[in-house]
């Protein structure tokens, strides 16, 4: 019987009428991967902030060790011997790996290289400690984090979706080193909603649904789909198939595309080509921070280009903003939905003639609020968007309710190409199942649609063919029938001849 | 649930069964902001109180002294007016700007250059009785002020220059050449060196509103901003741009809404304002350019244009509120004889008071009842 390291009973925390973690009980063992599943939402995310200190439980009680404790600071957590390596680094770019180490770990600097080679070679977790992290992949930033948080000699590890970051020659190296940090007797929580993920690593799973907790299971008992009941409860609608023969005709051309963003680390943009055809997806798999956000933002109009490098049709528009593309039937589909898709503190009315006021929201320079509001209101029932109507403050939607409004709001203009970057991304099961299916009625219709995303799985299933983008470089594209997973995942590392498969 | 999340900012542990805590609202009631102001307003009252005890002052009488005793007569009321109508032209038209985060804290300097300008054309054209004079210098002002604000927002879309230190330092400038001009190229020849310019004619100045006060129809321009303010802010497409650039910059890039307009907007529509507000000030009581035009009004401006929540009818009683407390402090020298730096103070409470109460328009406090172990 191992010994409980972590158990929590009864935490509750609120955050005014949403009850984010409900009597919620929890145990970790040592020496054990315990994951946390659920989806966005859900409360994982709640869960593991009581459990660092950084949020408080309104009731219930943490017991550590046998002792119960008020964790009322992330460095009382790291004190009592919990670390957490967060889905977003905090690691300064232009200092060396051991100088971000010395940040947090006490030790002359010598002493810590040592100690980093000794945790490294033991922990499978190649890093060289006088390497500068900018010139570093996601992958190696991650071992930093993770060795960071090691050489705090903590007793339980925290990681929240440690693998969205990876590609999947990561993911199996990263399972090694938490194989390894277990059998050293350290508890892991692992947070995640990738299901053949927890199967392949974890010990136990505690599965989440809307602040409780509805199951502790052996995920190696269960299947992905009695995991996926488990979770949200519903059965989720497989893609219908494509309706009608696909027609196609380039409609939007990108040729040369150069570009050197005002950050520095950030991946200059290197030649880049791409054709996307009327009638199809095309998708534009790897991890983000190799040139997406720029790539996208030369798409929508948000960074301008001399006027022949994207044309649309025969006609260079380069040029032109977002709101003049936007007029010619360009439309965009940003990766953050509160700040950029949508005003955080507007209603949703006001939020609905953010990019569509020049179809028809004008009168003489004056808004006409009663037209914006019905197109609200058109896109909440349209996209079966759940909020309590049109006044709504942004803000007070879901993550993936919003994104099914903006979805909404820029399909309701009839677009000719659609750039979407990750549509999908934290948006629950159910309603990521719709925005594909979206995206799929538009390619039928014969809308020209562009996908950036990192969800290799999703670029495989709607998308007809993909290119890879790695350090601002993008590769030809592949036609999904003539490659897997493990070919776009080389080229996702780097290895662009590797895209195609060689038997096809 | 990434993003942005509430902070635990204070637990405030109170006898064994309960405490407190800070958490965000779920949705903000429109009177939220009345409440927080009003709220502002009773703490200024009793700061102001304690201020009135340390002279030795009852406080009850000193806050009677200036809130109330100025509006028991008629001349009090005007004095009001007369003092809100700069305030209301100011604090409308930098709302405008703070609301799409544009900071412009010169209008003081913007506000001089107006009545300079104005005043050049009242001297100029002494004696004459056209009707065209008056509305001539209003427009003057008016572009003046704009120019002025005109500098920072080309230093701010070609250099990336800091709009509050440019406004700011240009209110130094005018202020310089405010004292040039009435030493000098505008000083009135038979004013026994005084630096002043001369009288202006009564075709010049503003007719008086009300018999027996100084209160004048530049209160109407003020009066007429709010109006615009008002249909700019809730119905024009430009005023939604604004606002969203102010909100969220990268949403109004997504949208492709240009920030050097909004900048050049905000900045010309905030100088041109305060330019108007100078020459209420020479066409009205002053009825002269001079050293003194202006008590402060353009950084009191801004102070009215918080306190009214950025909203234009929010900022219609703020200024009112602010005009109340100048003229009350007036009032408090004579009437209970506490020192004029009185009105600032108050002034800086209310701001203050009204900065650290709105932290509940966004949250609120709940208590915790602790379920028994």
């Amino acid at each position: 019987m191992p010994e409980a390291l972590l158990k929590l009973t009864g935490v509750t925390k609120r955050y005014g009428q949403t009850v984010a973690n409900d009597h919620v009980d929890f145990e970790v063992e040592k020496g054990r991967i315990h994951a946390v599943l659920g989806e966005n939402g859900a409360g994982k995310s709640t869960l593991m902030k009581i459990i660092y200190g950084v949020v408080k439980p309104d009731a219930g009680e943490v017991i550590w060790n046998g002792q119960p404790v008020d964790i009322a600071s992330p460095s009382m957590a790291r004190k009592l011997g919990i670390g957490m390596v967060f889905q977003h680094f905090s690691l300064f770019e232009t200092l060396t790996v051991t100088e971000n180490i010395s940040l947090a770990v006490p030790g002359t600097k010598s002493e810590l290289t040592e100690r980093i080679r000794a945790a490294s070679a033991k922990f499978n977790l190649e890093v060289e400690p006088d390497a500068r992290v900018h010139a570093l992949t996601v992958g190696e930033r991650q071992r930093i984090e993770i060795l960071r948080c090691i050489l705090q000699e903590p007793r339980l590890i925290i990681l929240d979706e440690p693998t969205s970051v990876l590609p999947p020659q990561g993911i199996s190296k990263l399972f090694e080193t938490l194989k390894v940090l277990a059998s050293e007797g350290i508890g892991v929580i692992f947070i995640s909603h990738k299901l053949e993920e927890i199967r392949a690593l974890c010990d136990t799973a505690t599965v989440m649904r809307a602040g409780r907790v509805v199951g502790v299971v052996d995920p190696r008992q269960e299947t992905a789909k009695s995991l996926t009941q488990m979770m949200i409860a519903q059965d989720v609608p497989p893609p219908k198939a494509r309706q009608g023969s696909a027609r196609t005709a380039p409609v939007l051309t990108v040729s040369g595309l150069n570009h050197t963003p005002l950050n520095p680390y950030a991946p200059k943009l290197n030649d880049l080509h791409v054709t996307l055809n009327s009638g199809e997806i095309l998708g534009i798999a790897g991890i983000s921070g190799n040139g997406q956000d720029a790539l996208t933002r030369a798409l929508a109009g948000e960074i301008r280009t001399p006027p022949e490098t994207v044309m649309l049709d025969q006609t260079p528009i380069g040029m032109h903003g977002p709101d003049r593309r936007r007029k010619l039937g360009v439309h965009f589909i940003p990766e953050e939905r509160l700040g950029r898709g949508a005003v955080p503190g507007q209603s949703l009315a006001e939020n609905a003639g953010l990019t569509t006021y020049h179809q028809g929201l004008l009168r003489s320079g004056f808004i006409r609020r009663a037209a914006r509001k019905e197109r609200a209101r058109e896109t909440i029932s349209g996209m079966d968007v759940r909020c309590s109507g049109t006044e709504a403050p942004a803000q007070s939607l879901s993550g993936g309710n919003l994104q099914k409004f903006i979805v909404g709001r820029e399909l309701s203009l009839k677009p000719r190409v659609l750039i979407a970057s990750q549509p999908t991304w934290g948006v629950d099961v159910g309603a990521a199942a719709a925005i594909r299916q979206k995206l799929l009625d538009l390619r039928d219709a014969g809308i020209a649609v562009l996908v950036v995303s990192e969800e290799l799985d999703e670029l495989l299933e709607i998308c007809d063919r993909i290119q890879v983008i790695f350090r601002g470089r993008l590769s030809p594209p592949v036609s999904v029938s003539q490659t897997d997973v493990d070919h776009v995942g080389l080229a996702m590392a780097g290895d662009f001849d590797g895209l195609v498969a060689a038997d096809g | 649930m990434s993003g942005w999340q509430w902070p635990v900012i204070s637990t405030v542990w109170l006898p064994p069964m309960a405490r407190f805590v800070l958490e965000p609202r779920d949705r903000v009631s429109a009177f939220a902001p009345i409440q927080v102001a009003l709220l502002a307003l009773v703490l200024t009252f009793v700061g102001g109180g304690l201020l009135f005890a340390v002279y030795g002052v009852s406080p009850v009488r000193g806050i009677y002294a200036v809130f109330i005793d100025p509006l028991t007569t008629t001349y009090g009321i005007g004095e009001v007016l007369l003092k809100m109508a700069p305030l209301l032209l100011i604090a409308q038209g930098l709302a405008i700007g703070f609301r799409a985060q544009v900071w412009n804290i010169g209008a003081e300097g913007q506000l001089i250059l107006g009545a300079i300008a104005a005043s050049v054309l009242a001297i100029r054209f002494d004696g004459t009785t056209s009707a065209l004079l008056l509305p001539a210098m209003i427009l003057a002002g008016m572009v003046a002020g704009m120019a002025w604000a005109a500098i920072a927002a080309f230093l701010k879309t070609q250099f990336n220059a800091n709009e509050i230190l440019v406004t700011f330092m240009l209110t130094s400038v005018a202020l310089q050449l405010l004292y040039y001009l009435v030493t000098g190229p505008l000083k009135d020849p038979m004013g026994f060196n005084f630096p002043q310019s001369i009288s202006f004619g009564s075709s010049a100045t503003f007719p008086l509103l009300i018999p027996g006060t100084r209160a004048n129809a530049s209160l109407f321009m003020g009066l007429f901003a709010t109006a615009a303010a008002y249909i700019f802010v809730r119905y024009s497409f430009a005023g939604y741009r604004l606002s969203v650039g102010g909100l969220s910059a990268g949403a109004a890039t997504y949208a492709g809404f240009s920030s050097k307009r909004a900048i050049w907007l905000a900045l010309l529509v905030s100088g041109g304002a305060a330019g108007l507000a100078g020459v209420g000030e020479v066409s009205g009581p002053l009825g002269m350019l001079q050293r003194n035009i202006s008590p402060g009004y353009g950084y009191a401006g801004i102070i009215v244009a918080v306190l009214g929540g950025l909203n234009p009818i929010g900022i219609l009683f703020a200024s009112a509120v602010m005009a109340l407390v100048y003229v009350g402090g007036d009032f408090a020298l004579l009437s209970v004889g506490v020192p004029n730096a009185v009105t600032g103070i108050l002034q800086g409470m209310l701001l203050i008071f009204y900065l650290a109460c709105s932290l509940l328009l966004s949250a609120r406090i709940r208590r915790i009842r602790e379920e028994p172990a």
